[in-house]
């Protein structure tokens, strides 16, 4: 019998099977809902059969590891030849705290090192502003300036971790310090290996850490790629993200399509700048949120490179294989974790984690338990570690590549979610690109929306939420919490006033000035900015230049 | 009504907590609103009252921002009275407009109020009115009414101002046919925005175009201008072309008080002239004691008799 | 004839956290429960909190933060709307505050907090429940 025949002769016994076996079933135990559904509104079969992935080509939708399309994973021997990097973000306090915590991190097996900035830095504020009075150190390190970069990597050589920086608005600058760092520490710009978040298309709509307007954004970004791709070229420029979309309140299908886009924009950015879609693309990297819906999330990760590949061989013309294939991180999604009964946390993390592994990730970070309490405790944070630890050598699941692959379920999801992805791009192209989308509020519009309906869903106990609108208890569970001291502040002010005298000022000055002339010609920031870090100049002084030429800008709200 | 008497007071001597406090007595439309802006009243008439409106994407919020700073560099103080729709179905509405002037709100000489369109039993127009009075008796030099040329009523709001600018943006669809005809007929002043864009000149030529269709005589020429609001670009020639307009309008006034004036003073020329010599006439002729004995009789009463004699005098003429 | 009179609520991010998920639900909660809500955006310092419940007169005032910094801003709006005698708005918060910090919160006049997972519908009553009577 033909491939077709057997099809049809499964459909065929697929309807006896629904009239014959399945009301017997139905009737002694009805199913639970109507119609399942999940958060992106896929409805979600009772069984799934052949005739569901008949239109599936494996050479052309799936391949091997390695190998255009790269769904099955962008190295041919993935886990089995290298775990997923255990990237756990942190950062609070001083940079001395930071430093504490990144080597107690690294002694309990993590395996490259993610920066978490307080919100002064993030916003390009030094901590003596006025603004910053009350947040220096609480939610991440304060990194004023060069000094407070090179504490933070006291007795960590960056020539032999890579680092990841979550910073976007100030990129720029935090970068730079990396690179004066690396070349006081005497290691080539060639070796620098790492991420700068980067992003700031996500922040207009998602995560709203926003300085600049959005061209002179854009511009700042594309500046950080160009000069990687000529002085930095093992550092990852840009972190294409949609984990903060998803935190924000959109679907998976809304977090695929909306960072995918961000992407192709990027990347006419830099092609419009000049350069040649093979010279930078291969480090263009990305960055996702793992969910609790299991198979809608492995389904998601898999799409994502199948549709980047595409779009990077179609649409863009790539050569080189390597700029088809799509790299990532994954983070476990912090707004699916609850206050309530937070030892249930890790039991949430363990599976979104699994899904990220089982998809084929690069990188992972794991959340801690406390995560909707406070800043992770050293216990909490190590519990997380060791969540990753477990999956990588106790439960097997890296030990073949793909296997969720064949999956007449997860195969058909993948599709689907690729399919919807596609419609989104186009309604993006026909409103003009993503700058227009956003000046419009649509991300926004969709994100509230979805948002809404989560939340609506879960005060209708259509949604349950264990421990929170179900299976609730009285009980507190006591939780030493971590709590930053008031102290920290006062402390890195009065250095960093200490600096402001020490340093020469007179250099400082001269090169904002360089720095404010250079701006204004529209030239690649990089090398000026590089040389204000190496004369001690802070990030809110530079900051401070660029918002005099480029202007502040406010979100717009869509509820 | 001592409650009023306080509030009046407090607005009168610039007091933010009173201004404030007489808004929501208006939004409430109670019997002392009315009594608040009969006393308010005669404080008024000082104030530039502009309005602006345009679809929402044109950057109205970041602009008016900077018309607030240009003005408060030269010294003026300013209210601003952001209305924004109440939905149909909750009764509810979600005020944002203030989001991009935020960083004003802590400046001493601005005022910014945000009022929802309810259901007004007077219409928003006359809730909006009144608080721009408030703001206007408060000493505010320039009042600004914002709002989203959408609906019809968004165009009543819109003529409580005296001058209206009328704001566009490239790029956010086929926004000048589809802005209501309502709007193109009021506006003063035009501005494209995101004068950066692509089709900000072609922008300002279909709005040139327009008005070209429009044969009505006016003494003002809407100007069409443009702006980078995110920059400022722009923002001092339309402030320039906005005191223009108030000029005018005070020249318009003047010329047309002056031709009112003048319009009494021929009338009363006229009257007197006729009159006297119709008396004149009557005297000369010996009827005009029969005419007064007729009146004090109660037989005829005097503007019976000044008809009779004008219509007589008139078929003399001919 | 009156027109209906509404809730005024003034829903603030103080600081310079960006978190506005639960912000704008909140919002958009009360906007349908029939409120009139005026959002200020983010990044507001605490005196332009207070100089925007003073001119737009509010019923209420909803403060949103998950930064940990609620601990320095708090007391300082409390005390600035004791300077601008605006002490009979309801004012509430929403966020990541720490239970221990609750009741140092409560003391100094933040009438109730609402962490992670509150339902909306119990916010949405505890402000038609709590707003003050205004003649």
């Amino acid at each position: 019998m033909s491939d077709k025949g057997k099809i049809n002769e499964i459909a065929k016994e697929l309807e006896r099977w629904e009239k014959t076996t399945l009301p017997k079933w139905m009737g002694q135990r009805p199913e639970r809902k109507s119609e399942f559904r999940n958060h992106s509104d896929t409805l979600i079969k009772r069984v799934y059969t052949p005739e569901d992935t008949k239109e599936l080509d494996y050479m052309r939708d799936l391949g091997f590891p390695g190998e255009y399309p790269f769904t099955r994973g962008v190295h041919a021997t993935m886990h089995r030849g290298r775990l997923w990097t255990m990237r756990q973000f942190s950062g609070y306090g001083t940079a001395e705290q930071t430093n504490q915590r990144f080597k107690y991190l690294l002694k309990e097996g993590e395996t490259g090192l993610s920066i978490a900035f307080d919100y002064p830095t993030i916003r390009g504020y030094d901590s003596d502003n006025p603004l910053s009075k009350g947040e220096v150190g609480i939610c991440g390190v304060a990194v004023a300036s060069l000094k407070d970069m090179e504490v933070l990597f006291d007795g960590i050589p960056i020539d032999k971790v890579t680092t990841s920086m979550t910073i976007n608005g100030p990129a720029a600058m935090l970068l730079a310090m990396y690179i004066a760092l690396g070349d006081k520490q005497g290691v080539p710009r060639e070796n620098l290996g790492g991420t700068t978040q980067n992003d700031m298309l996500k922040e207009f709509f998602a995560q709203k850490l926003i300085i600049f307007p959005p061209k002179p954004s854009l511009k700042l970004v594309t500046d950080i790629i160009e000069y990687c791709t000529r002085h930095v070229p093992r550092w990852n420029p840009i972190s294409i993200s949609g984990y903060h979309i998803r935190e924000a309140g959109a679907n998976a299908v809304q977090e695929l399509a909306f960072t995918l886009y961000d992407g192709i924009t990027y990347l006419e950015s830099c092609l419009e700048r000049g350069m040649k879609v093979d010279e930078f693309a291969p480090r263009l990297s990305f960055f996702f949120a793992a969910h609790n819906d299991l198979f809608e999330e492995i389904a998601k990760f898999r799409a994502a490179r199948r549709i980047w590949a595409k779009i990077m061989k179609g649409r863009f013309h790539a050569k080189n294989l390597r700029s088809m294939w799509m790299r990532m991180h994954v983070q476990t999604a912090g707004f699916t974790l609850t206050a309530q009964q937070p030892l249930n946390n890790i039991t949430r993390v363990t599976i979104q984690a699994v899904s990220a592994v089982l998809a084929g990730t690069q990188s992972l970070h794991t959340n801690s338990f406390d995560e909707a309490l406070a800043l992770p405790s050293e216990e909490a944070v190590r519990i997380a570690l060791r969540t990753q630890q477990i999956i990588a050598h106790e439960s097997g699941v890296a030990n073949t590549i793909d296997p969720l692959a064949g999956s007449y379920y997860v195969e058909n999801l993948t599709n689907e979610m690729e399919e919807r992805a596609m419609e989104y791009f186009k309604k993006l192209d026909d409103m003009g690109g993503a700058i227009a989308a956003i000046e419009r509020g649509f991300f926004q519009k969709e994100i509230a929306d979805s948002a809404y309906k989560y939340q609506r869903e879960v005060d209708g106990k259509k949604r349950i939420l264990v421990g929170v609108n179900d299976y609730t208890t009285e009980e507190k569970y006591p939780i030493k919490v971590l709590r930053v001291d008031p102290k920290v502040e006062e402390e890195h002010v009065a250095r960093l006033q200490k600096l402001k005298r020490e340093r020469d000022n007179r250099k400082v000055n001269e090169v904002l000035e360089k720095l404010h002339y250079n701006t204004e010609k529209d030239e690649n920031l990089m090398p000026t900015i590089i040389d204000a870090v190496k004369a001690y100049a802070t990030i809110g002084e530079i900051c401070g230049v660029l918002r005099k030429v480029y202007g502040e800008y406010k979100e717009l709200i869509v509820i | 009504m001592p409650k009023t008497d306080k509030i009046t007071r407090g607005v009168l001597a610039g007091d933010r907590r009173s201004i404030a406090k007489a808004i929501t007595t208006i939004e409430n439309n109670t019997a002392e609103a009315q009594k608040l802006v009969a006393s308010i009243y005669p404080h008024t008439g000082k104030a530039h009252i502009i309005g602006l409106t345009g679809p929402s994407g044109s950057g109205k919020s970041t602009l008016i921002e900077k018309i607030i700073r240009k003005y408060r560099q030269k010294g003026k103080t300013v209210g601003v009275i952001a209305v924004d729709p109440t939905s149909p179905f909750t009764g509810g509405a979600f005020l944002g407009d203030r989001i991009r002037m935020q960083e004003l709100s802590t400046d001493q000489g601005v005022f910014i109020r945000s009022m929802a369109t309810r259901n007004y039993l007077g219409g928003i127009a006359k809730a909006t009115k009144d608080a721009v009075k408030i703001l206007d008796a408060a000493g505010k030099d320039v009042v600004i009414v914002e709002t989203v040329g959408a609906g019809q009523s968004e165009v009543e709001i819109i003529k409580v101002a005296q001058t209206i600018v009328v704001l566009f943006a490239p790029g956010l669809g086929d926004e000048i046919q589809a802005i209501k005809a309502g709007i193109m007929e009021i506006a003063d002043i035009f501005v494209v925005n995101k004068a950066d864009r692509e089709n900000a000149d072609k922008a300002v030529l279909d709005i040139q175009a327009m008005l070209q269709l429009n044969t009505k005589e006016k003494t003002w020429k809407p100007p069409v201008l443009k702006t980078t609001a995110l920059t400022g670009e722009g923002v001092p020639q339309l402030i320039e072309k906005i005191v223009g307009h108030r000029l005018f309008l005070e020249k318009e006034l003047e010329r047309k008080r002056s031709r009112e004036k003048a319009e009494a003073e021929l009338v009363e020329a006229i009257k007197e002239k006729v009159a006297s010599s119709i008396i004149e006439e009557l005297k000369k002729e010996g009827k005009l004691e029969e005419l007064l004995q007729k009146i004090l009789e109660k037989k005829m009463d005097p503007a019976s008799i000044a008809e009779k004699l004008l219509n007589e005098e008139f078929k003399k003429q001919v | 004839m009156q027109s209906e009179r509404k809730i005024r609520v003034l829903i603030a991010k103080p600081g310079l956290d960006s978190h506005d998920r639960g912000a704008k639900i909140i919002a958009r909660a009360l906007r349908d429960a029939g409120m009139e809500v005026i959002y200020t955006g983010l990044k507001q310092t605490p005196e332009q909190i207070v100089e925007t419940a003073l001119q737009e007169d509010v019923d209420v005032i909803g403060l949103s933060i998950l930064s940990g910094a609620h601990k320095t801003l708090f007391p300082r709006i409390i005390q600035l709307l004791k300077e601008k005698d605006l002490t009979d708005v309801l004012v509430i918060a929403g966020g990541i505050i720490p239970e221990e910090d609750v009741a140092e919160m409560k003391e100094l006049g933040i009438k109730e907090m609402f962490g992670p997972g509150t339902p909306t519908d119990k916010i949405v009553q505890f402000v038609f429940e709590n707003v003050p009577k205004r003649t």
